[in-house]
């Protein structure tokens, strides 16, 4: 099996709100002090799906693409070391500001220009924008099936089996390959890269491609985007907390019982 | 031509709330100018004039029996069909297990774009959607400079009207389904006891700070007199304490009870993300400075064990 797997880097989706800045005039976010980006926390999860589907066929290649600055390289070493074989960079100016639509369109030429897949895994959404939207997208463009929200894959004689989380429950399905599938937290913890794999990884071959090398050139920039950014801002939370009074931790709660009650909240 | 298509859901026979609060957002928009609005649901005939009274002022039903079930692929080519015979320039749908694949497969199939996880939207001569991103710390608003706008909008961001049976409207029926490259080998559904997280009035949340899984005993017990549910965040779900299904945030449910005690619970912007529309929020905390408790109506700083119990006890006294 030939599986591709898109891995993204953004801010720490656990910044806390008090680091957490906006320049609301450029519409961007101030990147915190101190506070390094990440792999998005589901991306390890697609990487440890497509490795496990490897060991499980005994044969194929793992190869993972980042879309993003010249510091998306860290999130495609984190893959290599956990196992995967070869990397793409897709870097560039002309990517600078562009929307999903657009990520999803230059994440398929590359995989294109690879030659192909038998299967893309993808997260099930980039913690940052948190959209869901690009395993759609690369499947739209490719003209293969996409399955989104996988707790778990299998192959399936010439397929592949997925069971997906739903609101309520799950859903087992059955896809041809190639596909797209999107892979959840639910899939499991993705392996922790050893010391003697990230020394390894360091050899492995990450190519850098840019607009132009993938043909798309006049399809990026931020003046083709078809989301336009009006506003981006941080949510003014105004605080009206009443903290209860007492003298000991059990006058408190009759206190906020009594409160509550007051309050017909209860 | 100018005006908004809902795609409406049903389960089994009967609309889905989604459906309502999809109507109630999509009025507001006609309100503001936006056109009239065209209600697309799969099922029958029946369905179409329930979503006149709900606010439809046309309703697009498409019987045939291959969308019942099915994944969005499905339901593309009969989206497209309501598309082209309504006219609408907008599409509002659910973020549901059929929205969050369709938005995305529709705007991509017509070359425009989707605002997934919409919870705000208003019309001022286009359509703009607001977005909650970066785990919850910020809100973005977007609009889109192809035709249609396409939003998914989460649940309980909107309120449905009262249906009101003297509305009237043309319902109109289409037969088109696609292909289903996917197959569907079963469906599980996961064990729910009591009543529904998304549907308590009243929701007691444990997280991290619980220090164990019997802390959710407390929990249960207090949920349990004030005829609620019991919720929990990620961190505690993840250390295996309580089902995911109960998870309450971003990647879990989304609440908006009257009563949210939230216990042990840091507040995360994404676990606020799952009940920042809760009416009154109750922290119980060791910690003043957590966020919990600066969104909180009323908090109790102290230590969850001897607050618990005495609430109990207290509510059991006050009857
Ligand atoms: C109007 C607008 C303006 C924006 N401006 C900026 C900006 O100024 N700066 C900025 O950093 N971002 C910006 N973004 C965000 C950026 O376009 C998206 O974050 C990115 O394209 C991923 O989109 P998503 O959140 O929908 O990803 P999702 O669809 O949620 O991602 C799902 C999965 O797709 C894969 N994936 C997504 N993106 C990539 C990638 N780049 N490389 C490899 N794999 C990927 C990952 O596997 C991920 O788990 C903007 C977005 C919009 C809509
Ligand atoms: C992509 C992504 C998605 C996420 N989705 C979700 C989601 O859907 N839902 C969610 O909840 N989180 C989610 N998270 C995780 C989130 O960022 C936080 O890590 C998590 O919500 C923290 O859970 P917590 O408040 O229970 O724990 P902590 O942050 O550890 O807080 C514990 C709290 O308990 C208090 N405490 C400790 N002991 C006591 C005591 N004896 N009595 C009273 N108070 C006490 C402490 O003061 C503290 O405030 C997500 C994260 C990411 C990156």
């Amino acid at each position: 099996v030939n599986i591709v797997v898109c891995v993204k880097q953004i801010p720490d989706p656990e910044t806390p709100a008090a680091s957490f800045k906006v320049d609301e005039v450029a519409k961007k976010v101030i990147p915190a002090q101190g506070i390094a980006p990440v792999v998005n926390p589901y991306d390890p999860q697609a990487t440890e799906a497509a490795l496990r589907l490897k060991e499980a066929a005994g044969t194929g290649k793992v190869t993972v693409i980042s879309l993003g600055p010249d510091s998306a390289r860290d999130a495609i070493k984190h893959a290599l070391a956990m196992g995967a074989d070869e990397g793409v960079l897709i870097t560039g100016p002309e990517f600078e500001d562009i929307d999903n639509f657009q990520t999803a369109k230059a994440l398929a030429a590359a995989i294109q220009k690879l030659g192909g897949a038998d299967l893309v895994l993808t997260g099930r959404a980039a913690a940052d924008w948190d959209m869901g939207v690009v395993p759609l997208g690369i499947a739209q463009a490719l003209g293969v099936p996409c399955v989104t929200v996988a707790k778990a894959i299998e192959k399936n004689g010439a397929g592949l089996k997925v069971e997906r989380v739903l609101e309520d429950g799950f859903q087992t399905v059955e896809t041809p390959l190639p596909a797209v599938v999107s892979v959840s937290n639910e899939f499991g913890e993705p392996r922790y890269p050893q010391l003697r794999q990230i020394m390894l990884a360091a050899k492995k071959t990450v190519q850098v491609w840019g607009a132009n090398d993938l043909g798309i050139a006049g399809e990026m920039g931020k003046e083709n985007r078809r989301l336009v950014l009006e506003a981006l801002y941080v949510p003014k939370v105004e605080s009206n907390v009443e903290i209860i009074e007492g003298d000991t931790p059990e006058e408190k709660a009759r206190n906020l019982a009594q409160k509550l009650r007051a309050a017909k909240l209860i | 031509m100018a005006g908004i298509l809902v795609i409406a859901e049903a389960n089994e026979g009967a609309l889905s709330s989604i459906s309502g609060e999809l109507l109630g957002a999509a009025r507001k928009l006609a309100g503001e100018g936006a056109g009239t609005v065209t209600a697309f649901v799969a099922g029958s005939e029946a369905l179409g004039k329930e979503l006149i009274a709900l606010g439809a002022d046309a309703a697009i039903v498409d019987t045939n029996p291959a969308l019942q079930g099915a994944l969005a692929e499905v339901y593309l080519p009969a989206v497209q069909a309501a598309l082209q015979q309504s006219g609408a320039d907008i599409v509002l749908m659910g973020q549901t297990a059929l929205g969050r694949d369709l938005g995305p497969m529709l705007a991509f199939a017509l070359d425009t774009a989707v605002s997934m996880e919409t919870v705000d939207l208003k019309y001022q001569g286009k359509l703009i959607a607001t977005r909650s991103c970066y785990g919850g710390n910020a809100r973005a608003e977007v609009s889109f400079k192809n035709a249609p706008a396409i939003a998914t909008v989460k649940a309980k961001s909107f309120d449905a009207l009262p249906a009101d049976a003297s509305r009237t409207g043309a319902v109109t029926t289409i037969d088109v389904a696609g292909e289903a490259r996917i197959k569907i080998l079963g469906v599980q559904k996961a064990e729910s006891t009591g009543i529904r997280l998304e549907d308590a009035p009243v929701v007691v949340s444990g997280g991290r700070g619980l220090g164990d899984p019997s802390g959710f005993k407390l929990l249960e017990e207090l949920a349990a007199l004030l005829k609620g549910a019991t919720g929990a965040s990620r961190a505690a779900c993840d250390l295996g304490w309580y089902p995911p299904s109960q998870q309450v945030g971003l990647t879990g449910k989304v609440v908006s009870p009257n009563l949210y005690i939230a216990v042990a619970i840091s507040g995360a912007s994404q676990h606020m993300a799952g009940m920042a529309g809760s009416k009154n929020i109750v922290a119980i905390n060791k910690d003043p400075d957590a966020n919990m408790v600066k969104v909180a109506k009323y908090a109790v700083i102290d230590d969850y064990r001897k607050v618990v119990p005495a609430l109990i006890e207290e509510i059991k006294k006050l009857g």
